[in-house]
């Protein structure tokens, strides 16, 4: 599993893929941010966080596109399918390589509220309103961090699962991006219907249902819960794809 | 070493290898032949580890690889059909990644060092997969199968576009590797067999038709029973006498004309020396003999008697029309005939066995 790992993590960067995926993530943030809260005078990071999402559904596939169907196109596969590596190993490998790469954008790409604090102390030491609270709300933005890194697990999972179904690398990256587009649109028509019963199943269906309490600056133990089972399912998923494949 | 009992893979409706049973010990070379689609690959990748059979067991080194897959996987080396290779990686790369996902204990530099120096790819070493030649994609290939000296190692079509040269230091490697591996050689290149290979296994349609070993084949095959002779004399009746001549069971001249002289082909009953006998007619009838030549017999007939038999018979069973075909005597035919004759009594005889055995088993429950 471990040589998986470090295999697939060296191939993102012997690879355009790695750099162009880093590059466009750092870069979008730091647009998305500089837009959401200096351009608009805010402290909020709410709105940040909800685009840096949206710009995910388009960014994940990037990363999961290959990891299967590039082996399946070029035969690789059987390579690590004849090696003495469980199938649970390998798509383990796989994913916790994908998920590095994006927690790590993730984490770098947290330097972006290095200017919200600065301006904050900058205002606080002109400080006329001292009874309030200036400045970004940490609680908030560690929060949110976690709920995207938890969405984002998710979404390497499922682009996982959808990589190991298809021989082409572009139609897995455009089916992904449909169906986490899919996911991310549920969760916004969700808000619009008054039925308890139908809402109360797309909230489970939609991914994004879950993040609301992080973006409070809670830590929500039951989302923490449902962010890796919907994760587990869909590695489980994967494995099945593959076992599946050797009885036919 | 592997033991494949009863082997069973069906893809859907279509039965790509049906039944299938044979036994390769320590140390043997064995070949696996047989035309496009008649179940090698399948096989081999059963007992890779890469598909799972239908039906059957199979056990490498006393380990089913069903049951225990991991540790079975260790023993085999497997060179797929085409061969695995990550383009963008250079070559030291590929090993390395290989060393690590076999989990090899071995010193990692020297090991490798040695594999490099057996397949001849050290000076390629530090260079990037995409830009080598087909011949050096194989050898990496190759030296893929060998890192952690697994004790079984498979190779599916090793040989496929390497240039002449390649494709004899490919088969020394081979070999010089059936020395202490028992390896597995798939191919339709039925020199290659013949040179490398201990032991023959043909399989057709998802059967074992013959199962042989190598020097049992190759000395029917060079059992000097046919010849061309050049006779100077008048073609009709050097005919005839060749006809009539105890001691020949077939002649028939081929239309090779040299001034005076025909080519003639004939076949000597078994047992028969008819070389000097012949002479000495010739020279009673003053018939210069210009040349004589032993021709041997043709291991790639005998694959394709083999294979059309095997194939008519499941197509038709009446004998009748597989003997249209042959109108001319044949050796290979009969060469042909005693090995299936040989494989088919040794596996009824294995199933029969195996039959009792289970009999025996149920009987004792």
């Amino acid at each position: 599993m471990l040589a998986i790992y470090c295999k697939e993590l060296r191939s993102y960067f012997i690879n355009a893929v790695g750099y162009v995926y880093s590059g466009i993530f750092l870069a979008l943030a730091a647009l998305l941010c500089c837009f959401t809260t200096i351009k608009s005078a805010s402290y909020s990071t709410s709105a940040y966080f909800t685009y840096l999402i949206f710009a995910m559904v388009v960014l994940i596939p990037l990363l999961t596109m290959r990891l299967f169907a590039e082996e399946r196109k070029l035969r690789t596969e059987q390579l690590l399918l004849t090696a003495p590596v469980s199938l649970t190993g390998m798509v383990l490998g796989k994913f916790f390589a994908a998920f590095t790469l994006f927690v790590t954008t993730v984490i770098i790409s947290c330097i972006n509220f290095f200017p919200l604090y600065a301006v904050a102390v900058v205002e606080r030491n002109n400080g006329s309103y001292s009874t309030t609270h200036i400045g970004p709300v940490t609680s908030e933005i560690v929060g949110r961090t976690i709920g995207v890194i938890l969405i984002g697990a998710a979404f390497i999972a499922i682009g996982l699962f959808i990589s190991a179904l298809t021989e082409n690398q572009l139609s897995a990256a455009v089916i992904t991006i449909a169906v986490l587009a899919g996911t991310v649109a549920l969760s916004l028509a969700n808000q619009y219907i008054n039925v308890y019963a139908i809402r109360f199943v797309l909230d489970w269906l939609c991914i994004l249902g879950r993040y609301a309490n992080f973006s409070y600056g809670m830590f929500d133990w039951s989302a923490l819960l449902y962010y890796f089972s919907i994760s587990s399912v869909f590695l489980f998923l994967t494995i099945r794809v593959y076992d599946r494949r050797r009885w036919n | 070493m592997i033991k494949i009992e009863h082997l069973v893979k069906n893809y859907g409706s279509n039965c790509a290898v049906d039944d299938i049973s044979f036994e390769i010990s320590r140390g043997e070379v064995v070949g696996f032949l047989g035309p496009n689609g008649a179940g090698k690959s399948t096989t081999m990748n059963i007992l890779t580890g890469y598909l799972s059979s239908t039906a059957g067991t199979v056990t490498i080194g006393g380990i089913d690889v069903l049951d225990n897959p991991l540790s079975a996987k260790k023993l085999i080396g497997y060179l797929p059909e085409q061969p695995p290779l990550y383009l963008d990686m250079t070559v030291e790369e590929y090993l390395n990644f290989n060393f690590a996902l076999k989990g090899c204990q071995l010193n990692r530099e020297k090991h490798l060092k040695e594999i490099c120096e057996v397949v001849k790819i050290s000076d390629v070493f530090k260079r990037v997969i995409r830009n080598l030649s087909k011949g050096y994609r194989q050898r990496v290939g190759i030296a893929q199968a060998l890192i952690g000296n697994p004790e079984v190692i498979i190779f599916d079509e090793p040989t496929v576009g390497l240039d002449p040269k390649q494709i004899i230091e490919i088969r020394n490697l081979i070999r010089t590797l059936g020395r202490d591996h028992t390896v597995i050689l798939s191919t339709h290149i039925l020199q290659e067999v013949q040179a490398v290979c201990d032991r023959i296994i043909i399989i057709n349609k998802g059967k074992v038709v013959a199962d042989e070993l190598t020097e049992n084949i190759t000395r029917a095959v060079e059992n000097n029973r046919r010849f061309n002779v050049k006779i100077c004399g008048p073609q009709r009746e050097v005919l005839a006498m060749l006809k009539s001549k105890p001691g020949i069971v077939y002649a028939e001249v081929l239309a090779q004309r040299d001034g005076e002289a025909y080519t003639y082909m004939i076949e000597s009953e078994v047992g028969v020396d008819i070389r000097k006998n012949l002479f000495y007619t010739l020279a009673e009838k003053n018939w210069p003999l210009i040349g004589l030549e032993a021709l041997g017999m043709n291991l790639e007939d005998i694959f394709i008697t083999i294979v059309d038999k095997t194939d008519s018979r499941k197509a038709l069973t009446s004998k009748n029309k597989v003997n249209l075909k042959g109108k001319s005597s044949s050796l290979e035919k009969e060469v042909a005939q005693s090995i299936m004759d040989k494989t088919a009594r040794a596996q009824s005889s294995s199933i029969a066995g195996s039959g009792n055995k289970s009999d025996g088993d149920s009987s004792a429950k």
